[in-house]
Order: structure tokens, then C-alpha cells, then sequence
């Protein structure tokens, strides 16, 4: 244990490298195969501003040299994935001057905010509930309510968002309707700024946990039972330990690590989640960008945000992987065994 | 014990025995097979019943509540539009019988695909091994850590339109992976099994140990992998729906929320307009969720005693 074998080491790294550059190519190749040029697209909107382009052809011929598509294929596509290694994805059509990669280094911190937190939260309510269910000293209550909250568990967060939306901002305007912190306030690091993004944050974050604790919960609940027979539980239990004493150190020790890994299978889909709950909340992050991006066919920003979201969840798949053995000493890498 | 030499009263008994000890008969199976019918029965019985012309724009007043409440203009809910109308002067009802059928085949013929994609696959790497067994089994592993909805939305804001099977196809491409994983582990362990050995032993042909000898024991887990990826594919489609992307002239559930946040429905007290297609779908995941959690009780028998 300690040491992680080079040849684990290397197959998490190609594992790595393969999902960034497979994803990568997808989202260059995709726009490639359809009918609709971009060039006409640029062309089209400065037409719509204008109301007619004279030396059209010239025009489309100059956009098309700007941005690059009139040349080979292979140089084209060695040109984007060196340019994605150090995220330059070019500059945003619809926010013209600006480069992709402040777009969304602007918007990244919103983002990450907003999981981190409601990842940190779910965890704990998720796996503290689940293993209260296999207890057999937690109240009644406890053990009838859970799985009955659990059952609503299962919608993804854009629905429960809107609800929460509906009632809590709509209804009772308890919480902002949308925005990431108001307008009214200056952005920066004062006690009114952090206050307005706690108080505009409350509602996308709650929504992401009622629905995604329970998952958790669930895989706690399964790993529970199988921890509850354990020789180590009765003894512990047959010693007199305090009960509770028995349910966190012994049971819920042991039972929690395959809860981290199965954090690395879940995460695609939470980041997903996010984006579209970031959207109906307006909230200022890739969720948001990205929606407007689709509104204004804006490719750049579109496959830069998709390839720094697949970026981030083949990271944090590949620190879990890494990681994983340090946390349980039970687990030896493929390599050792 | 042969059956001619039982009453026909121990038959019965027997036959209740064997009833209430069959896992496949549990509540939580039966409740969520029950809703995800209920939500079939809506567009099945629906679309005899109903006008579905009401689903095109403008053929209704703008706006109107549900039976039984009063919008902000002061109108009441009318027999002729049950639940309300949307912005468009769309019929509420008629778009839930077509919508939600609509969400519904997305998610299963995905899955359908998905799903036999998954099979072929693990089986080969399991069996197979060796050269095919790692490309199946690093292609899969780079696959599942992409998140589907972002390549989607690159795929359909490049092509457009959609129709309902093409989305299907393009999600069945994102939902194979677990399936292989599965499949292709529980191969594996069932190829050292005593059973599956002696089959080899005995001489029985490749295709005869797959499918007669290891397929069935593994029918709950691909059944739970089914409905777990039926999921994963309904939450894909509404997820793109909801940006705006998907079909854009077919009703589904998605689309209609898509059209609600767009007009501001929420602030202007159109509960209906996008409450019952949330709610619709909200039925459908706790369906699918109870499914799921039945088929666990199938193939786990200690999580049985709990409930």
C-alpha cells in the first residue's frame, strides 16, 4: 500500500488521455458532418443586421480563411486539439471580440461553486440517511420517512428545480427568481456580495440535493446490510461499545468507501444535471452559457463548454481511481494482485 | 412429488405458496409497472377518446386554467379543455396524450439499443477475452465518464431538427456502456462457476453455454440495467427537450416545459402549462425508480427481509 504501480498508473493515464481526445474529436467531427456552414451563419447574421451584404462571395470566402475552414481537414483538426490542449477554442461568434476561454473561465468559478457545495452536502445527508435505514436502533420514524422521501429521489433536478422555483421564489419570493447574485450589488469580496450569492444560490443548490441524496442513500443502504453481519460489528457490539459509538466507527467506516467510487460513475450525470438546473435559474455558469451558445449557434462556445465539462468529470474519475487505495487500505491496485 | 398425487386443494395451496415466494411479485415491482402503465394508458386510451386537433396552436382560447380554477385574467377552467391551455392556445390534455407516449419511446427504444449493444459486447469480452476483451473494456471505460447530454447538444445544434426515433439512436450511443461493464463481469465470474465448467466439460457448444446456461441467471440483472438505462435515457432526452434541442415540431413533455420557462410561465402563475408535464414525468422516473428497486429485491435476496 502507499505506492501505486506504474502499470495501474498507466492505464488510468491512457484511460484518461483516450476519453479527452476521443470526446474532443466527437464534438470536432459532429459539427463537421452537418449540411450548415458556419461561414453562412456569420454571413446571415451580418445580413440580418445590415439588411443586405454587398461582395457576398468575397466576404464568405474571407470569413471562411478567418475561421480556418478552408483548409485541409488534418491541419484543421491538428490545429483544434492543439489549440484545446491549452483551451484555446478561438473567438465566441455571437460575443464576437471575446475568446471562448474567458467565456468560460468566467463562468467555470459558478459552476464549480455550485457543485462542490451540493456534492459536499448530498454525500453527507445521502449516506448518513441510508445507513440510519439499516440501523436497527434508529427510531421508527426514521426508518418509515426515508424511504418514502426517498421514492422523489428519482426525478433528475431540472424538475424538482422548477417546483422549488415555482414556490419558493414565485410563490412566497422567499429566494430570487433567477441570477447568480443581484444586480443591484457590486461583485467583489463584501459581506453584501457574499450574502446576495448565498441567498441566489440557495435554490439551485437545494434542488440538486432533494434529488440526488437519495442515490447515495441507496447505495449506503445496500452496503450497510452487508457490513451489519460482519464479525467485527457483533464483537464490537458484544464488548459493550455505546451503539452509536458501533454505527460510526465500525459500520459506517467500513461501508462508506465503495461510496467514493461509485461518486466516479455518477458524476457525468450530475454535471449534466447541473447545467440544465443552471439554466432554468439563469445562474451564471456553463449551464447558462451554453444555452445561450445553442440560442445564437455559437460553435466555439458550445464545444469549448463540452469539452471542458467532459475535461473536468474525466478528471475527477481519474483522481477518484487514483485516490481510492489510499483511502481503503483493503483495496489493492489490479497490478498487485 | 408428481402432481396426480395431489388433491386439487394442496395444488392450490402449493400453487399460493409459490405465488407469495416469488420475488418477481413484489409491491415495489408491481407499483412502478402499474405507473408506467397508467402514463401508456393515458396516451393509449387518449388518443381514441380525445381531439387530438387540439394540439395545434391557436385552437383554443390563450391561456386558460384547468377545471375547477381562475387564471390572473379572471377566466375559469371549461369542460372543453380540462387541463387548461398553454400560450400557443394549445389543449393541455391533448398534448400529454401525445407527449408523453412520445418521452416514453425515446427512453425505451434507446435503452432497447443500448441494451443489445451491451449484450453482444460483454458477452464477447467476457468470453472471448484476450485482444477483444481490452478494446471492449477501455472503450467502454472511456465511454461511460462522457456525459451524453453534451455531446447530444453539440450533435443537435449542428444538425437541427430531429426527428423522435433519430434522438433515440443518438442516446442508444451513450447507454451501452454499463450494460458491457455488467455483462461483461458477471461473465466472468460465471465462467469459473461449477456449473458453466461442467458444460464445457460435457461438450456443449459456445452459444449453447451463452444463452442457455449463463443468460438466464442473468435476466434480473438485465432487466435492472435495463430499467436503470431507460433513465438515464428519458433524463438525456428531456435534458436536451428542455434546452430547447430535441424534435421541434413533435409534443413531448420536454418541450412543453422548454416552451413554458421560455414565456415565463412561473411568473405569471401558469402552474399548469408546465406543472403537469413535470408531474408527468415525475410519475414516470418514481415508476421506474420502484421498478428498479423491485428487480434489486429479485436478484438480492438479503434486501428482501427489509421491506
Amino acid at each position: 500500500m502507499g505506492r501505486i504501480p506504474r502499470d495501474y498508473l498507466i492505464n488510468r493515464l491512457v484511460t484518461l488521455v483516450l476519453t479527452v481526445l476521443i470526446a474532443a474529436t466527437i464534438i470536432w467531427i459532429i459539427p463537421r458532418l452537418s449540411p450548415v456552414d458556419p461561414a453562412e451563419i456569420a454571413l446571415g447574421r451580418m445580413a440580418a443586421g445590415a439588411g443586405s451584404v454587398a461582395n457576398s462571395e468575397e466576404i464568405l470566402a474571407q470569413l471562411r480563411s478567418n475561421m480556418g475552414i478552408d483548409q485541409p481537414l488534418i491541419v484543421q483538426y491538428l490545429k483544434y486539439i492543439s489549440g484545446a490542449l491549452v483551451f484555446d477554442f478561438g473567438l465566441s461568434t455571437a460575443a464576437f471580440p471575446t475568446p471562448v476561454s474567458t467565456l468560460i473561465l468566467n463562468a467555470l468559478p459558478w459552476t464549480l461553486g455550485l457543485m462542490i457545495l451540493s456534492l459536499l452536502i448530498t454525500f453527507f445527508i445521502g449516506n448518513l440517511l441510508g445507513a440510519l435505514m439499516v440501523w436497527d436502533r434508529s427510531p421508527k420514524l426514521v426508518r418509515v420517512a426515508i424511504p418514502a422521501a426517498m421514492v422523489f429521489t428519482s426525478i433528475p433536478p431540472i424538475l424538482s428545480g422548477l417546483l422549488l422555483m415555482w414556490i419558493f421564489a414565485a410563490k412566497l419570493q422567499w429566494f430570487p427568481l433567477t441570477g447568480a447574485y443581484s444586480i443591484f450589488v457590486e461583485p467583489g469580496w463584501s459581506w453584501t456580495f457574499i450574502q446576495s450569492v448565498l441567498h441566489h444560490g440557495f435554490l439551485p443548490a437545494l434542488s440538486i440535493v432533494v434529488v440526488t441524496f437519495g442515490f447515495w442513500a441507496l447505495g449506503m443502504r445496500g452496503l450497510m446490510i452487508g457490513v451489519q453481519g460482519e464479525d467485527y460489528v457483533k464483537l464490537a457490539e458484544a464488548k459493550g461499545l455505546h451503539p452509536r459509538y458501533v454505527l460510526y466507527r465500525y459500520m459506517i467506516r467500513n461501508a462508506i468507501l465503495p461510496q467514493i467510487t461509485a461518486f466516479a460513475l455518477k458524476i457525468g450525470l450530475l454535471i449534466a444535471g447541473q447545467v440544465l438546473v443552471e439554466r432554468i435559474f439563469a445562474y451564471n455558469g456553463m449551464g447558462k452559457l451554453l444555452y445561450d451558445a445553442i440560442l445564437n449557434q455559437d460553435f466555439p462556445v458550445i464545444q469549448g463548454v463540452s469539452y471542458v465539462i467532459i475535461l473536468i468529470t474525466a478528471l475527477s474519475v481519474f483522481l477518484v481511481d487514483l485516490l481510492y487505495p489510499f483511502i481503503d487500505p483493503r483495496i489493492r491496485h489490479e497490478a498487485n494482485a | 412429488m408428481t402432481d396426480t398425487s395431489m388433491t386439487l386443494a394442496q395444488k392450490r395451496q402449493a400453487r399460493r405458496l409459490r405465488r407469495f415466494d416469488n420475488p418477481w411479485i413484489n409491491p415495489k415491482l408491481m407499483w412502478g409497472a402499474g405507473l408506467l402503465l397508467g402514463i401508456l394508458a393515458i396516451g393509449l386510451i387518449g388518443r381514441m377518446v380525445w381531439n387530438l386537433d387540439l394540439v395545434f396552436t391557436g385552437s383554443a382560447t390563450l391561456k386558460l386554467p384547468p377545471l375547477g380554477f381562475e387564471n390572473l385574467r379572471g377566466q375559469a377552467g371549461e369542460w372543453a379543455y380540462p387541463l387548461g391551455t398553454d400560450g400557443g392556445g394549445r389543449d393541455m390534455l391533448a398534448l400529454i396524450i401525445i407527449g408523453a407516449p412520445n418521452t416514453l419511446y425515446v427512453g425505451l427504444l434507446a435503452s432497447l439499443i443500448g441494451m443489445s449493444i451491451g449484450i453482444f459486447l460483454g458477452f464477447s469480452a467476457g468470453f472471448l477475452g484476450g485482444r477483444v476483451d481490452d478494446i471492449i473494456r477501455v472503450g467502454a471505460d472511456v465511454m461511460i465518464t462522457i456525459p451524453p447530454l453534451l455531446i447530444l447538444v453539440v450533435f443537435q445544434s449542428a444538425f437541427g431538427d430531429v426527428t423522435l426515433t433519430m434522438m433515440a439512436l443518438l442516446i442508444a450511443g451513450f447507454v451501452w456502456q454499463s450494460p458491457t461493464r455488467l455483462i461483461r463481469a458477471q461473465v466472468l465470474s460465471m465462467k469459473q462457476s461449477g456449473y458453466v465448467q461442467m458444460a464445457q466439460l460435457s461438450g456443449a457448444s459456445t452459444t449453447h453455454i451463452m444463452f442457455r446456461e449463463m443468460l438466464p441467471n442473468l435476466i434480473p440483472y438485465l432487466f435492472g440495467s435495463f430499467i436503470a438505462s431507460v433513465t438515464t435515457s428519458v433524463v438525456t432526452a428531456v435534458g436536451l427537450e428542455v434546452l430547447g434541442l430535441g424534435p421541434q415540431r413533435i409534443p413531448t413533455l420536454g418541450r412543453t416545459i422548454y416552451e413554458a420557462i421560455n414565456a415565463g410561465a412561473l411568473i405569471q402563475n401558469l402552474w399548469w402549462w408546465w406543472g403537469i408535464p413535470t408531474l408527468l414525468l415525475g410519475v414516470m422516473f418514481i415508476g421506474l425508480l420502484l421498478i428498479n428497486l423491485g428487480l434489486d429485491e429479485v436478484s438480492n435476496p438479503r434486501l428482501r427481509k427489509l421491506s
